[in-house]
């Protein structure tokens, strides 16, 4: 493999990895906020917060680890989405901003009882994040970020006309809904919170249905926005076929109640198979026939430092996370909530 | 013309940020070393007092890491959105400590979520405190990377520039740059001591509200003493950073100094007003220091701000934040010792005087001003460059017409996120009493029952 591809690859799979926990997050925060206002915060809020506590941190450090690493890789993505994205990219640092601190507000601040306001700003962030965040893959597709008389510029016009744009937001949400509660129910299965459970098998149920017609949706208004990418994703089809089987065997498990932990590991492949084999069909473009993997990289000596650096860095940073979910997650005691909480 | 607005708002909005965030940051480092010392302090001594100690600092502490990790977010996309021209050119050689910085970062978030839920998970308390380890090297390290980088566009190397593009680039060159052992330590220093001094103001407030329990006393010592070892520390480090300026950043040092002529047993400003032609007034003129502080000895030659285009020369008005950095530095030492020697003072008596324990209380917002001024100082000081020598500001900055909205918008946000901070902080431990608590652990009086 190139370094190219090797550094790129390495990207996409800490983006992947944000994903999966940022969705989970997400999720949880409008999940509680609505366990909260359908006064059932007692079945629910205790279950997600037991879970999210130890890790809402570590969530934020994916995304900086992307945005850093593509900069980093690819500077000239930098000049690019950097100029184009202030007004979204603004917004998003407005909203993942309250997100963080009401969290820990709500968290450790507040005393007893839940601060609507505080939820309510966990929630609704929770699903205009993922939206936001989502239209960059509709504007990577070319046609959007313009370049006149040596400026780059964002046509919005374009951008909100677009019915791909529409497509991945609805896609962002059912998806983060679906992923967390596919997640929440396997977490209340194994802290055997039987009533949460259910709520939670509810959802993850009822999410299923749209993240697929969203899934293809999407996967078909590619075909409209760039009819270049759609075809090399025909080329692999294999991987969303792949993604599809994954989706009904994961439903099929929850459906059943049973094997709840291959349940949620199959939702991963699902989502995995469809980011890989969208990622792999994408290149070698980063966006659209303006920043390409192989003519904006950057210069072979960082190329190494970094991939080097990056190494290292995960001898340290997977035994701390196996760390982490060996004492949240898998531990048997915290997650009934028979250890104690908070310091 | 828009171009050069939004240069101007663009600076406008990094400074901003930086300016929230730096508070946060410093606090994030410094913290967690001080929770470690008290909860060190209460495992060797059996002192419940100071497990007590650590553990309602680390309650404070996780909401300031929240504000601070959304603020450091912000700054870490902003330098995309704000700078595309200088991260497109400068990322070819900066990128990697802006890439290991965030893995300090997540060493940082994984262990400090571990510490904050694991107080009564281990037989032996030891093992809980060995967290805070891992907690502190992140955060210091993250405030190493981060800190090279900028030291990197003080005194850039490690590439060659050809036709505007990086080539040669030997990406550990220019990490390690001449600025990155001085800055560094500064950083850290003074990240320590604004974290002490916060604490021992937060104590000091305690007393003063006529609280007289041995809790409130060991956290004074504790803190105060903190302070002094820290403020002597970035006092010394700092002197190491003029005589790195005045072989490394002239210019800096002159436009700091109005040192204007470049001069053998060059005399030391302090305080003063320029008036027009750049006279100087009311200044306290000290002979040879200059010299003295650039280089040990009075015939060392200072270069002046002569020796500089008028367009590659600092604005001049850095002078006034350097002098305030100073004085508050010299305060920062002065207040503990006097806390230490506060038997011997005359007009003897017991406990604490209320005026020292006011002077303590300002020890923490001392810290912040002297740590927001040196950064001011050091950032205004190499205008017009954002690469020294390499790129000025001017060319780096976005092209988008959008900076005034944005500006408002975060504006807006900062003002909530540390207004709503300060707020749940008070409330925080205003809900639970340090009395309240030490009853329900059941440790008054200090011993352990």
């Amino acid at each position: 493999m190139s370094y190219e591809v090797v550094g790129i690859t390495v990207l996409w799979t800490f983006l992947f990895g944000y994903l999966i926990v940022a969705s989970i997050d997400f999720g949880a925060g409008f999940f509680s906020f609505y366990s909260v206002l359908t006064r059932r915060e007692h079945r629910l809020h205790n279950i997600i917060q037991r879970y999210l506590s130890p890790v809402w941190e570590v969530t934020n450090v994916f995304l900086i680890f992307f945005v850093v690493g593509l900069v980093g890789f690819f500077p000239e993505s930098a000049y690019y989405y950097g100029t184009a994205l202030l007004v979204p990219g603004s917004l998003v640092i407005v909203l993942l901003a309250l997100r963080g601190a009401y969290y820990a507000y709500n968290t450790y601040g507040s005393s007893k009882s839940n601060n609507i306001w505080y939820m309510g700003i966990y929630g609704a962030t929770g699903l205009l994040i993922p939206a936001a965040l989502s239209t960059i893959l509709a504007i990577s597709e070319g046609g959007i970020i313009l370049e006149e008389d040596g400026r780059v510029i964002l046509d919005w016009l374009q951008f909100f006309a677009n019915p791909y744009t529409w497509s991945v937001i609805l896609l962002a949400i059912v998806s983060v809904l679906y992923i967390s509660a596919m997640f929440l129910a396997f977490y209340a299965g194994k802290a055997e919170d039987h009533s949460a459970f259910e709520i939670l098998r509810g959802y993850a149920l009822m999410w299923s249905g749209p993240t697929i017609l969203a899934s293809v949706f999407a996967f078909f208004q590619i075909n409209r926005q760039n009819p270049e990418h759609f075809r090399n994703m025909l080329g692999i089809s294999w991987m969303f076929i792949a993604s599809f089987i994954c989706f009904l065997w994961a439903v099929y498990y929850l459906w059943k109640r049973m094997k709840l932990g291959y349940a949620f590991i199959l939702v991963m492949l699902q989502f995995g198979f469809a980011w890989y084999g969208y990622g792999r069909s994408h290149l070698p473009y980063i966006l659209f026939e303006q920043v390409n993997i192989y003519e904006h990289f950057t210069n072979e000596t960082m190329a190494i430092a970094l991939i080097a650096a990056f190494v290292a860095g995960l001898f340290i940073l997977i035994p701390s996370l196996i760390l982490l979910m060996r004492l949240f997650l898998f531990d048997a005691k915290y997650v009934r909530g028979s250890s104690p909480k908070k310091g | 013309m828009s171009s050069l607005d939004s240069v101007t708002l663009s600076r406008i909005l990094t400074g901003l940020t930086l300016i929230v965030h730096i508070n946060f940051a410093s606090v994030g480092v410094g913290v967690p070393l001080m929770i470690a010392l008290a909860e060190w302090r209460g495992i060797r001594t059996g002192d419940p007092h100071y497990t007590l100690l650590a553990r309602r600092w680390a309650r404070g502490f996780v909401i300031s890491v929240a504000v601070g990790v959304v603020t450091g977010t912000a700054i870490g996309l902003q330098l995309s959105l704000l700078w595309p021209t200088f991260m497109r050119v400068a990322g070819q050689a900066t990128a990697l400590p802006l890439f290991m910085e965030t893995f300090a970062f997540f060493i940082e978030a994984i262990f400090l979520g571990i510490y904050l839920y694991t107080w009564e998970r281990f037989k032996r308390p030891m093992l809980h405190l060995l967290l805070l380890i891992p907690v502190a090297i992140g955060s210091s390290t993250s405030a190493f990377f981060i800190t090279s980088l900028n030291a990197f566009m003080n005194t850039p190397q490690g590439f060659t520039l050809e036709n505007g593009v990086f080539t040669n680039i030997q990406p550990l060159v220019a990490m390690f740059n001449p600025a990155t052992p001085t800055k560094v330590s500064h950083v850290l220093a003074s990240s320590y001591t604004v974290s002490a001094g916060l604490l021992a103001g937060i104590a000091a407030f305690s007393l003063i509200r006529g609280r007289k329990h041995a809790y409130f006393k060991k956290s004074l010592k504790l803190t105060v003493t903190a302070t002094l070892v820290f403020a002597i520390s970035t006092a010394i480090i700092g002197d190491f950073s003029g005589k790195f300026l005045a072989k490394y950043q002239p210019e800096k040092l002159a436009a700091g100094e109005w040192h204007f002529e470049t001069m053998k047993q060059a005399p030391l400003l302090y305080g003063g007003v320029l008036g027009e032609n750049n006279e100087v007034k009311y200044a306290i003129k000290i002979p040879y220091a200059l010299s003295i502080l650039a280089g040990n000895s009075p015939n060392t030659t200072v270069i002046g701000l002569d020796e500089f285009p008028q367009d590659e020369q600092p604005p001049l008005l850095i002078h006034y934040l350097f002098d305030l950095m100073v004085t508050i530095g010299a305060l920062l030492v002065l207040i503990p010792i006097l806390y230490l020697f506060r038997r011997r003072l005359p007009g003897k008596q017991k406990g604490y005087p209320k005026w020292l324990l006011v002077a303590i209380l300002a020890l923490g917002p001392l810290a912040f001003i002297a740590n927001e001024l040196g950064w001011m100082f050091t950032e205004f000081g190499r205008q017009p460059w954002i690469i020294r020598g390499y790129m000025k500001v001017a060319d780096a900055a976005t092209t988008s017409t959008s900076v005034a909205p944005m500006l408002l918008l975060f504006v807006v946000l900062y003002i909530v996120l540390c207004a709503s901070c300060l707020k749940v902080l008070a409330k925080l431990f205003r809900n639970k009493d340090v009395m309240e608590e030490m009853k329900e652990l059941g440790i008054e009086g200090g011993k352990i029952s």
